[in-house]
């Protein structure tokens, strides 16, 4: 009796982050040989060690082959037609302060809603700004030095800290690890680096942008976290890009080490351009993202939503090492339109008494695809180990997909798993109910789908979650159940 | 207040509602009663807008508005409400935020200013005294895990907030054990008002002992076929349906 607006509605929501901000940039021509990653390291001053390792990392690659076990479809990408490096030009005056920063970038910042300054400062939250591959503006870095804190990206890291850098990088993700860790391991631009000393609280959660902007420019990030014996780190992690054309590639590597007693919570709210209605110009976002819980008692906490990119292939992992240390995965994953994820996590129990807790929510909508991959290895050392999996799916609409593949390998008979799965729709019930109470349908499916993924955004910062709510509202605009 | 004129509607190919005519004037508690399968849920949901109804002709006029004309959440914000016969359970869904999101769009579709956070919360304790229930429904999802009861005065402690001119009790005693039907029948006494209008549809006589209605109607087979005051109720506590049904069939 009542029109119900059609689910193309949803698909149809223009991406609200798409622009372009017009910034020179320094960017090497497009293609990929020993010549590109000596200059990609020599453009970056770093020292010799860094290049002989990259190029190591890049002559493996060149052995190794194209994932295609993930569930996703995409075209070939020509790693020749890709340009390696882009930079904000005059690197050689990097600003001192916001004053300096190129006006036409601090815009984009404010119409992304990044309040990069005052506003950031009064929140307590330092911000290392990473637009296309170099840092441009850092916040607050006195503070952390106070309290022995190292943030900084990933190249001033290589100057000021070449030590840690050499003992770590590669340490949890080496370069022959995967296709495309090996070749962020050869070309990696820029990212972040975050030391935490002994026995410290990191005083403020540490907070990250990125946003691809170049045109054509793969960005190749990598990310190094340690916490030290008895620290703690909140690191939030939060995208969005213009709006263009071209696919563009996107291959991160996170590393995070944990040592006893330690605990690094890393957040993630990823909102790349999807592609448009056809599934056209949008980013892959192939990362390997993984911590190692060195220590007894350490303990690593993901948590993501995940809204955008044409194609997600990434899975946060934890290698559970320490005797009785823990991991943590909450995830929220949307897909609408034509876009397609195959996500999850692994969780490797190799020390005794350990465990870990995966809660994955997967909503698609339109002709999204989606795939939650989950692997929970108990280690014939493991002896007392436990898991607990819930993985839940809503489908909205009836030409999205849900699947779900759980691998469970137990070599250690003490072991307790436990594997809940669901797979839901948006009732009419449910939208009749709300809107009954004067709701309209668009808020109607907004608290519903908020509701479902409530127990993943209990584990976000404050203001994060905040944000990750409003986030999944403008995704989903204009879904009907 | 509400004025329903030769209603007819079809689930499906089968129409269940055959020319239903009822008045309802501001204040006035109507009570519908009928047996299984006459209509009484049908004419609760069409009224309020659910899919999978076709009205096929007639019109209810509400507050000078047909009601056919408007989305539910429109008939929400004129005033309209209806009380689940079972109320629907979204999970993760807090109570306090759902209730607030419901009432600021029906404020903000009235011209009122939205209620900010310390006010809902005065406004809510307020109507919690009323209804004499604890403020443990607040902190838990809508419904979720709730056992029939508490699904039950969580419905009129909905109504009780969002102060609806024309309520209607869709099989609100089903369900309920004798203590539990008291305490949801207090509530809707409590909730009415010279201003309020209710339509109770109830299958049996027993919610009529709590709730005392003005006005008992008979559905039968789609259609209101005897009207009269609460001794109707009684009459066909003690007759039965069949005796109406036999009616109908003489006529």
């Amino acid at each position: 009796m009542t029109g119900a607006p059609a689910v193309e509605d949803i698909v149809r929501s223009e991406y609200e982050h798409g622009f372009t901000t017009e910034i020179e940039s320094d960017t090497l021509p497009p293609g990929l040989d020993e010549d590109v990653v000596r200059a990609i390291s020599r453009r970056k001053g770093e020292p010799e060690f860094m290049v002989e390792q990259r190029l190591k990392a890049y002559r493996h690659w060149l052995t190794m082959r194209e994932p295609e076990w993930a569930s996703v479809h995409y075209p070939r990408i020509d790693f020749q037609s890709i340009s390696y490096y882009s930079a904000p030009k005059r690197p050689e005056d990097m600003p001192k302060s916001l004053d300096e920063i190129d006006p036409a970038l601090l815009e984009t910042y404010n119409k992304l809603g990044i309040p990069i300054e005052e506003q950031k400062a009064l929140a307590g939250i330092a911000v290392d700004a990473v637009f296309d591959s170099v840092s441009v503006a850092t916040t607050f870095r006195a503070t952390l030095a106070e309290a022995g804190v190292i943030f900084c990206s990933i190249s001033e890291a290589l100057h000021d800290y070449p030590e840690l850098v050499k003992q770590y990088m590669g340490s949890v993700v080496p370069h022959t690890d995967n296709y495309y860790a090996g070749l962020n391991a050869a070309v990696f631009s820029d990212g972040t680096f975050v030391y935490v000393p002994k026995g410290v609280r990191c005083p403020m959660e540490l907070s990250t942008y990125f946003r691809i902007n170049a045109r054509n420019t793969g960005q190749f990030e990598r990310t190094l976290i340690i916490a030290e014996a008895g620290s703690y780190v909140s690191y939030l992690e939060g995208c969005t890009a213009p709006q263009r054309d071209e696919n563009q590639l996107h291959a991160a590597v996170v590393e995070l080490i944990a040592m006893e007693d330690a605990e690094i919570k890393y957040s993630t709210v990823q909102n790349w351009y999807p592609g448009d209605a056809q599934g056209r110009g949008g980013i892959y976002n192939f990362v390997t993202k993984r911590g190692d819980c060195r220590g007894a008692r350490s303990k690593i906490s993901w948590t993501q939503v995940e809204t955008g990119s044409a194609i997600t292939w990434k899975y946060p992992s934890c290698i559970l090492r320490g005797e009785g240390s823990v991991g943590e995965f909450y995830s929220v994953a949307v897909t609408k339109g034509r876009q397609q994820a195959d996500t999850g996590t692994k969780m490797i129990h190799i020390g005794k008494n350990t465990s870990s807790t995966i809660v994955s929510k997967g909503i698609s909508a339109g002709e999204g695809q989606q795939t939650y991959r989950g692997l929970v290895r108990i280690g014939p050392r493991a002896e007392g180990a436990r898991n607990h999996t819930q993985c839940d799916s809503l489908l909205i609409g009836d030409r999205c997909t849900a699947n779900t593949f759980p691998y469970i390998e137990v070599k250690h008979p003490s072991a307790q798993m436990e594997h809940e799965a669901t797979t839901s729709k948006i009732s009419d019930d449910q939208l009749f109910y709300c809107r009954s109470r004067g709701l309209n349908e668009e808020d109607a499916v907004s608290m519903i789908v908020n509701g479902f993924c409530k127990e993943v955004f209990n584990e976000l910062p404050m203001e994060f979650a905040v944000e990750a709510q409003k986030l999944l509202s403008i995704s989903l605009e204009g879904a009907v159940g | 207040m509400l004025s329903v004129k030769g209603l007819r509607a079809n689930v499906g190919d089968k129409e269940i509602l055959r020319g239903l005519d009822l008045e309802v004037g501001p204040g006035e508690v109507h009570a519908i009663m009928g047996p299984n399968g006459s209509g009484k849920s049908t004419f609760a949901h069409v009224l309020s807008g659910r899919a999978g109804y076709g009205v096929t002709a007639g019109s209810a006029i509400f507050e000078g508005r047909d009601l056919f004309d408007l989305e539910p959440e429109e008939r929400a914000r004129l005033g309209l409400f209806l009380a689940f016969q079972y109320p629907v359970e979204l999970p993760g869904v807090n109570n306090t935020y759902f209730l607030k999101a419901a009432l600021n769009s029906i404020r903000k579709a009235r011209g009122e200013s939205e209620l900010d956070a310390v006010s809902f919360l005065r406004l809510i304790k307020e109507r919690l005294k009323i209804l004499h229930l604890d403020d443990s429904l607040l902190k838990r999802a809508v419904n979720a895990g709730f056992s029939g009861g508490e699904k039950k005065r969580n419905e009129i402690f909905q109504m009780a907030l969002l102060e609806p001119r024309l309520a209607i009790l869709d099989e609100t005693d089903s369900g309920l054990d004798i203590d539990a039907l008291r305490v949801v029948a207090d509530g809707v006494n409590a909730l009415r008002g010279p201003e309020r209008s209710m339509i109770v549809v109830t299958h049996y006589q027993r919610l009529l002992d709590y709730i005392e209605p003005d006005y008992v109607h008979v559905l039968a087979k789609g259609r209101i076929i005897r009207s009269g005051g609460k001794e109707l109720a009684l009459e066909l506590e003690e007759k039965g349906y069949g005796w109406i049904d036999a009616e109908v069939e003489a006529a």
